[in-house]
């Protein structure tokens, strides 16, 4: 597609007279701000725990519903957003903060969200008394943990590997932290991050649907939206309201995608670092027409207003001239104390831990878990072994298509982005008509929604594979196996990992909705430490959730460490085509 | 004595270490004293390792001294000041900004209103050559221009002193004098308020070409070894007579040995192995002995034959002369009779003799032979070889040490490793195992 070229000289002179362009995105702007203003205002009704909530599975509602999904959604990004920058700054600058930021949230990474949303709704309730802005708030919480985590370490890892040059050019030119920040820090994560916030959003669909229908006490509170219309649809054994369920979240995640994405995607394009060529340029009509606007060039008036006012409000008052101007704050003792008060602190909370488990449910209990764990690992490796049979033979092939590629990528994408829960349902039927093992067929669930991770960076992968690599695998007459095993497989072997890992940890967290499904009053129950948590949390059994998720949680950092990141160093090492 | 007020840099007895793993201190600069003076250029030339790059960051104000006197105009620098800029080698442009967004950037820093900025950026950008690319990404511009971005950055902060660390050298040779010619032009009609110039150098005829002053580092530690005033007018000629005398002193200079005859005493473990690939060496003593120079050439000439920059001649003529095949003379490399062995013989015997040479004179080649030789599976990880070499060296330069003596050992089969699992071992014998011996492209050279 042709990109036209705004030419460069418009801006000198603002003529603020509105052109064709403002017409037609004004109206577009105008109607979104509009139903956002509409949708925040029902978040704020008053609510008591016990009053009614109804939901209707008449269809009408339904763009409703959507909306206000879509704006715990959007409230949820905005928070993981401020959170990263907070958070992953604190732990980057700081190296005592970076001791206690970075091990916490490589914790938090690896609890399960659906886990503790029982736990937490209840804090939520007690905030905001007789509203229902408290359980709003515990919906948009667990979207938020699970969009937040990987937002924030992708972040803090650029943090990080800001270039040494680049840096030493900000001290040269005396740029202020404020400056560093806005000119050299954010603009470099800015690529990395928006990546992890698309990838967030995919998986966060999935929270909002799981995370509506909340219980608490063995009250379930149905907040308004699509997940609830699904639980509802469900109870009610309702299928033609589940497709119109699915139906509304097709067109809501296309929705989020042009509006949103696209544009994000094409603006900071002009941040990546190093592009090689014959890359794909990212492009965006909604972005290329905003752009031609007016209204956004006088409304860009104001960003760059506050830049201005705020550059001597920051500066660096002195330069490092004259007396010793620098901070010597070099104290070897303070760290060996550091380390040995954050040492304290976590076997203080080891014990206590122990001491709470101990008295609750019993040691047998505990190991009974990790049993249930162990069962719950068996199937994850296995579904990630058969989803890799089945999905990189048919990525590679089409990767090496890049006609079919093209199609093929960003349906991939979308699929990774359908909540599969949606897609439950169906499973139970099946699995009740033909009489099926509950232990294995409720399996494929888990993987249902996070197998397209795998298939669209395979596809990636193998689009990326240099061509003379194949041309020379040609040459040599390297065929069938000899040709996956020398060449496709170890070129293909980083973008797998990545997709492996999300592919993985997507699976542990989906095991808790995936081996304990319902459909009407039947309820299908796998053994498996996701089936524990979820039946416990339908009692209300807070004990039992906590211990519940606390081995899923080790099970996921034994996952990461011995596993995926020794895949993923080998990958960085030795099979990275430079 | 000059005036105080003359002086623009003043270092004198600047000590720099670095902190290694096993907390002992690696020294990079010791007993530094130099002075830049108003009106000069001055550039530092040293072999790779030599510290020059560091002594100018000490002055820049990025990373500070352990000891010693920083002055600038009298008062000590305690962090980057704002009469001294700087260029990079890799141009450190921030890529998401424009040309004219990355030139004002230090005037944003400064506070200067951003009509004012507007204005002196595009003087800066006009004066360099630049003018018309304004809004242009540093993505679309050629590493030449890239640079003049870089040029425009620092000068529009309208430094009193300027320096450049390798400003060339990742250009090629002909944007290279293009960019320090239109340079010292904007300097000699003093179209720049600049005051000084201290430049870092990895080549000699552009360091002489441009400089008042040329100053020769040496390295380990990293100290002043010599300065070679540069008195010719400019324009200089670089096929003068006079040019080409100054350029011969000073290869001259760069090459002297470290007092240490062939063989004399083994080598200390943590010698800064030179960088150059056997098959660089055979090159080398190859060209040495065609009849254009029939054992014995001119260095600059021999650079030229071999079409490398000076910095990989210095590292080439150390390991030939460390393994006995040529010496380097007034200027000079002059092959040895072991060195003609070496060109006359065929590759089995080269490699014989390439091993013999590497276990009697390397002592880390011999130390690692021996290691492994005492060992029950013949195997030691590299790990443990680092870790030896740390004691002496860097984190980076001990990996590359033992890089450097991976690939000598290799190639003289003496050892052989696994890069997988970074594993050091005896060579298999051949005939065991065909497919374990590497492929012998160097028999078809």
């Amino acid at each position: 597609m042709p990109r036209t070229i705004i030419p460069a000289t418009v801006s000198f002179a603002p003529n603020l007279r509105p052109n064709v362009w403002d017409l037609a995105v004004l109206p577009l702007v105008l109607a979104i701000l509009w139903v956002l203003a509409f949708g925040g205002a029902q978040m704020a009704t008053p609510y008591n725990i016990g009053d009614p909530l109804p939901i209707t599975l008449d269809p009408g509602e339904l763009p409703y519903y959507l909306l206000r999904s879509f704006l715990r959604m959007a409230i949820g990004l905005a928070v993981s957003m401020v959170f990263t920058l907070v958070y992953a700054t604190l732990a980057a600058k700081s190296k005592y903060a970076e001791k206690i930021l970075i091990p916490v949230l490589d914790v938090l990474q690896s609890i399960p969200i659906l886990g503790f949303l029982s736990i937490t709704v209840t804090g939520f309730i007690a905030l905001f008394p007789g509203n229902l802005l408290g359980v709003e708030c515990a919906s948009i919480f667990a979207i938020f943990t699970s969009q937040a985590w990987n937002m924030t370490f992708s972040f803090y890892a650029s943090l990080r590997t800001v270039p040494h040059d680049l840096n030493e050019a900000a001290d040269m030119f005396h740029l202020s932290v404020w400056q560093r920040f806005w000119q050299l820090e954010l603009p470099f994560a800015a690529p990395g991050l928006i990546w992890n916030m698309m990838m967030s959003v995919s998986g966060g669909w999935f929270f909002v649907v799981a995370s509506e229908a909340i219980t608490v006490n063995s009250q379930t509170i149905t907040l308004p939206g699509i997940g609830s219309y699904i639980a509802m649809a469900i109870a009610e054994k309702n299928l033609g309201a589940i497709g119109w369920a699915i139906l509304a979240m097709l067109i809501g995640i296309i929705i989020y995608d042009q509006l949103f994405f696209r544009p994000l995607v094409a603006w900071a394009d002009k941040f990546k670092f190093e592009s090689s060529p014959g890359e794909e340029i990212p492009t965006s009509r909604l972005l290329d027409m905003l752009q031609r606007t007016r209204f956004l060039r006088v409304f860009s008036a104001v960003p760059v207003m506050l830049w201005e006012w705020s550059l001597p409000v920051f500066r660096k008052r002195a330069d490092g001239l004259g007396k010793a101007s620098r901070v010597a704050l070099r104290l070897p003792w303070f760290d060996r104390v550091w380390n040995v008060f954050l040492l304290g602190i976590a076997a203080y909370a080891v014990y206590r831990v122990g001491e709470y488990v101990q008295a609750e449910v019993g040691l047998d209990e505990v190991l009974h878990v990790f049993l249930l764990g162990l069962i719950t690992a068996v199937r994850v490796i296995v579904l990630i072994a058969v989803a890799a049979l089945v999905w990189v033979p048919i990525g590679v092939w089409i990767g090496f298509r890049p006609r079919l590629a093209q199609t093929v990528q960003p349906i991939a994408q979308f699929m990774a982005a359908f909540p599969a829960n949606l897609m439950f349902p169906v499973a139970v039927i099946l699995i009740l008509h033909f009489n099926a093992s509950v232990e294995i067929w409720t399996s494929p669930l888990m993987i249902l929604g996070t197998q397209w991770y795998i298939l669209f960076n395979v596809i990636s992968g193998a689009m990326s594979m240099p061509g003379d690599f194949r041309a020379a695998a040609d040459n040599f007459g390297l065929k069938g196996w000899l040709r996956w095993k020398r060449l496709i497989l170890p070129g293909i072997f980083p973008s797998f990992v990545t997709g492996a890992i999300t592919a993985s940890g997507g699976s542990w967290n989906a095991s808790i909705v995936a081996e304990y499904v319902s459909w009407g009053d039947t309820t299908l129950m796998a053994t498996g430490i996701g089936a524990y948590i979820a039946d416990n949390t339908q009692k209300g059994d807070f004990p039992r959730i906590a211990l519940g998720v606390a081995v899923m949680c080790c099970f996921v950092m034994l996952f990461n460490r011995q596993i995926w990141r020794r895949m993923y160093r080998l990958a960085e090492e030795r099979l990275r085509i430079d | 004595m000059t005036d105080t007020t003359e002086l623009l840099i003043d270092l004198a007895e600047v000590r720099k270490c670095f902190r290694a793993p096993d907390h002992s201190d690696r020294v990079v600069l010791e007993d530094v004293n130099f002075q830049l003076k108003q009106g000069e250029i001055v550039s530092l030339l040293g072999k790779s390792g030599s510290g020059k790059s560091t002594l100018l960051r000490i002055i820049a104000g990025l990373i500070e001294a352990n000891g010693g006197k920083v002055h600038y105009r009298g008062k000590s620098i305690n962090g980057p000041v704002h009469g001294i800029s700087m260029v990079f080698q890799s141009f450190a442009l921030f890529p998401w900004l424009t040309v004219q967004q990355n030139v004002e950037l230090g005037l944003e820093a400064l506070a200067v209103p951003a009509d004012e900025r507007e204005t002196r950026a595009n003087e800066a950008i006009d004066m360099i050559g630049l003018g018309g690319f304004e809004s242009a990404y540093p993505r679309e511009l050629s590493g030449g221009m890239r640079q003049r971005v870089g040029f425009a950055r620092a000068l529009v902060m309208r430094p009193d002193v300027l320096l450049m660390d390798e400003p060339f050298s990742a250009l090629d040779v002909l944007t290279a004098e293009t960019l320090s010619a239109d340079l010292l032009e904007l300097w000699l009609e003093r179209r720049i308020p600049t005051k000084g110039i201290l430049f870092v150098s990895h080549n000699i005829e552009e360091a002489v070409a441009m400089s008042d002053r040329v100053l020769i580092f040496s390295s380990d530690p990293g100290r002043v070894k010599a300065e070679v005033p540069v008195p010719l007018a400019h324009p200089r000629d670089k096929d003068s007579p006079a040019f080409k005398a100054i350029v011969d002193h000073v290869y001259a200079i760069m090459t002297q040995r470290p007092l240490r005859p062939v063989g004399a005493e083994p080598l200390s473990l943590g010698y800064r192995l030179p960088s150059a690939t056997p098959h660089k060496i055979e090159g080398m003593i190859e060209t040495l002995i065609e009849p254009q120079f029939a054992g014995k050439a001119d260095l600059p000439a021999l650079a030229d034959e071999l079409q490398l920059p000076d910095d990989s001649l210095f590292h080439l003529l150390e390991a030939g002369a460390l393994l006995g095949f040529i010496r380097v003379d007034e200027g000079d490399a002059i092959l040895l009779p072991l060195g003609r062995r070496f060109a006359e013989a065929e590759t089995a015997d080269r490699k014989a003799l390439f091993a013999e040479q590497l276990m009697s004179h390397i002592s880390l080649a011999s130390h690692i032979r021996h290691v492994l030789d005492e060992r029950r599976d013949h195997r030691a990880p590299e790990g443990r070889f680092i870790q030896e070499l740390e004691d002496f060296l860097s984190d980076d330069e001990a990996e590359r040490v033992l890089e450097q003596v991976i690939s000598w050992g290799r190639y003289a089969e003496i050892f052989d490793y696994d890069y997988t699992s970074g594993v050091l071992s005896l060579p298999e014998d051949e005939d065991e195992d065909e497919e374990a011996t590497p492929p012998r492209e160097d028999a078809a050279e």
